[in-house]
């Protein structure tokens, strides 16, 4: 069956599929239309999920913990300054191998304030454990958010859906709704009046970090599960997507909505004979370290989100041992269109690019 | 349902208040950083007997609710604690004050001994008038909030308070909680040794002076109504009270009080009750 | 997966031998003793069983069954 749904109605309608047995989220723009239509789906009888009004993202985080916990499938939203204020719980819920989905609708952290797409947010998830995706379209959104559910039970690392603000977020395009039957949710652990344990005691050192590693250990080894379930749920390409990459001189590394347009500029530039193509990075967390390294060529990352002068992704990237040229955009929602691109990419075929910000 | 030759000091109310848990049917306790994170045992041991959530300090009554929820859609009984001092209902009071304004499922018990032990006594918002901690070196010169009147405006279903002082009305009132439905909150006086410097074999004796004093009111509120608990009744005359330096001056963190001092704590206690009286009236 | 570093197991003696703390340890006169079981209801620890018998291996020397004992049939001897 298809619809026309924006990215936000999209990961409901997978969130419904799911069947969830607790939600709890609060409302920040661009995400509020998730939670919404979610609340409207369970007052129609749609869906049979308890949805829980918090007074806070820290709380929302804290309600799904606890229901994770007692061994309850759970689903939260949040951007930006939501996702930093959960950002506590964020590290707790990771720590404590719990199964979890959470879509991020990535808007600009502040100050000053900016309600727009950008991927400063998102980013923020890198060192907690998450296992952290990208979408690049509303079809994407959808079959990664139930790809979510599935990789995050088996793995037991929750899993972040990002997608781009408004962009995305509010942008209607058509889906394929397809259904299936998800696997009943299973866990490593859950926790029962009758149990005579207790989680996450006082620990010291060796046990902390040995459940670190393990965490780190079990996240890179999503990998795997990812790959292996990509051809059930959309065949996306598993950690990455490979435009035009096979014969590239030139190529570009991205992740997030903007890559539609880039495709673009790459088939304008492909017209022109240059040998250039694309890497669309499909997950942040397990980094795509071997997608990267076979990379031949000059390498220009394109990022949307910045730590200090350079762009986060350009900072991953070059930590593979790469050589890296970097160029910040569209930071605050700044549109970056085709005619942007294709002037970036130009630049970047002509040896003019270092480290720049597209202003 | 805590073990003996856990963690917690020589005369620690929040070990015996744990005690008394076996009065609650299926317990299940979430406890936030704090005291009671360290006594409910370091790993890898635990020494309580039912099972224990550790969770970050704001949080602990909406992870109460999660599994509250979780439990409630799977058909499995249980009595979800939220189990906190009164430093987490102060960096999770908008987390409590959420819980209770949806009437969450579950039972708070705020051990109140009237700052942030765990850290080495600072100043929390439940310390008492002119207390001297660590930040409030001179005495601390704001009154403490009341946060069992603040649960009380919040319309739930069952607060009450309690003190170690009095172990059969604690238990009774546990016992209550235990068998109701909907957002339960007790809050139990619990003096701590070291903190308030008297010698460990006094916690009694001091919970009892609260309570004869007039410092600490013992009530239960229920079926919109504040009901006195007998074990406190006979002061709520304040000619049957023990002198408040009695209560006060036993305690190290009090010495440096002034008679003058004494009389304003004793015009903020007057104003309690007044309003607790006026709560009880038809 | 290994749920050890986050799990931890109900232990009786969680911090140790605990006796190993006090200074003074409770002695109970049995001819004053009326088995009241103030005591056991008011010890933190819970060291002290219905039968008014301490377990000595725990009991932190807290001091508070003395200071509770209408008898007066705990003596606090020092260690």
């Amino acid at each position: 069956m298809r619809a026309l749904l924006t990215s936000n109605e999209a990961i409901a309608e997978a969130v419904r599929i799911a069947k969830p047995d607790v939600i709890a989220a609060y409302p920040i723009t661009p995400q509020s239309p998730i939670v919404e239509r979610l609340a409207e789906m369970i007052a129609r009888g749609e869906m049979k999920a308890s949805f829980v009004r918090v007074e806070s993202e820290h709380s929302a985080m804290a309600v799904i913990h606890g229901a994770a916990t007692a061994g309850a499938r759970v689903f939260t939203a949040t951007s930006s300054h939501g996702l930093a204020y959960m950002y506590e719980m964020c590290w707790w819920i990771a720590g404590s191998r719990l199964p979890a989905v959470m879509a991020v609708a990535t808007r600009s952290i502040g100050a000053p304030w900016n309600i727009h797409g950008d991927h400063t947010d998102i980013v923020l998830l890198r060192d907690a454990g998450w296992i952290i995706g990208m979408a690049e379209n509303a079809q994407e959104a959808f079959d990664m958010t139930l790809q979510a559910f599935c990789v995050s039970e088996e793995v037991n690392i929750p899993f972040a859906v990002g997608i781009d603000a408004f962009t995305m977020s509010h942008t209607a395009e058509v889906v394929e709704l397809w259904n299936p039957k998800l696997p009943e949710r299973k866990q490593a652990y859950r926790v029962l009046p009758t149990d005579k344990f207790a989680v996450n005691a006082v620990t010291m050192g060796k046990a902390r970090m040995k459940a670190r590693y393990d965490l780190a250990l079990d996240l890179e080894n999503s990998a795997k599960v990812i790959e292996r379930t990509d051809g059930e749920f959309g065949s996306h390409g598993g950690l990455v997507e490979r435009y035009r990459l096979e014969d590239a001189d030139y190529s570009v590394v991205m992740m997030g909505g903007w890559c539609g347009d880039a495709k673009d500029a790459i088939d304008i530039l492909r017209k022109e004979g240059h040998r250039i193509g694309l890497l669309r990075l499909r997950f942040l967390r397990p980094f795509p370290k071997k997608a990267v390294k076979e990379l031949g060529g000059e390498i220009l990352v394109v990022d949307k989100g910045n730590s200090d002068l350079r762009g986060v992704l350009g900072i991953e990237v070059s930590s593979c041992g790469v050589e890296v040229k970097n160029v910040v955009a569209g930071i605050g929602g700044v549109d970056v269109g085709v005619d942007d691109f294709c002037k970036i990419f130009r630049d970047f075929l002509n040896g003019r690019i270092n480290l720049e910000w597209y202003l | 349902m805590i073990l003996p030759g856990n963690t917690s000091c020589q005369g620690c109310p929040i070990s015996l208040a744990m005690r008394c848990l076996d009065e609650i049917e299926n317990p299940v306790l979430v406890i936030p950083a704090g005291c009671s994170t360290v006594v409910a045992g370091l790993h890898p041991n635990s020494a309580m007997k039912i099972p224990v959530i550790h969770v970050p300090f704001a949080s602990t009554n909406a992870v109460a609710c999660g599994l509250s929820e979780a439990y409630r859609l799977k058909g499995i009984k249980a009595n979800v604690i939220a189990w906190m001092g009164d430093g987490a209902a102060d960096i999770g009071f908008a987390t409590l004050s959420a819980s209770a304004a949806r009437r969450d499922d579950l039972i708070t018990i705020v051990v109140d001994n009237e700052a942030y032990m765990n850290t080495g006594t600072q100043a929390s918002l439940s310390t008492f008038q002119k207390a001297r901690t660590t930040t409030s070196p001179l005495g601390k010169e704001d009154e403490r909030r009341n946060l069992s009147l603040i649960m009380i405006a919040h319309g739930v279903d069952y607060v009450a308070t309690a003190t170690v002082g009095y172990i059969e009305d604690l238990r009774r009132k546990f016992r209550r909680a235990g068998e109701m439905k909907g957002f339960r909150f007790i809050q139990v006086h619990s003096p701590c040794p070291p903190g308030w410097r008297f010698p460990s074999e006094k916690t009694i004796e001091i919970a009892r002076k609260a309570v004869a004093s007039g410092s600490w009111p013992l009530f239960e509120y229920f079926d919109c109504k504040l009901r006195f608990s007998a074990a406190g009744k006979r002061y709520l005359e304040k000619k049957n009270r023990i002198p408040l330096s009695d209560y006060l001056k036993a305690q190290g963190r009090f010495e440096h009080l002034s008679n003058e001092d004494i009389s304003q704590i004793e015009r903020a206690i007057d104003e309690e009750w007044r309003i607790l009286k006026k709560l009880t009236l038809d | 997966m290994d749920l050890e570093p986050i799990i931890s197991r109900v232990k009786l003696g969680a911090a140790g031998e605990t006796g190993l703390w006090r200074n003074y340890r409770p002695v109970v006169n049995r001819e004053l003793c009326t088995k009241c079981k103030t005591c056991f209801n008011y010890c933190p620890e819970g060291v002290i069983s219905e039968e008014i018998e301490i377990e000595y291996r725990f009991c932190k020397g807290c001091g508070i069954c003395k200071e509770m004992c209408r008898q007066k049939a705990i003596e606090m001897v020092p260690e």
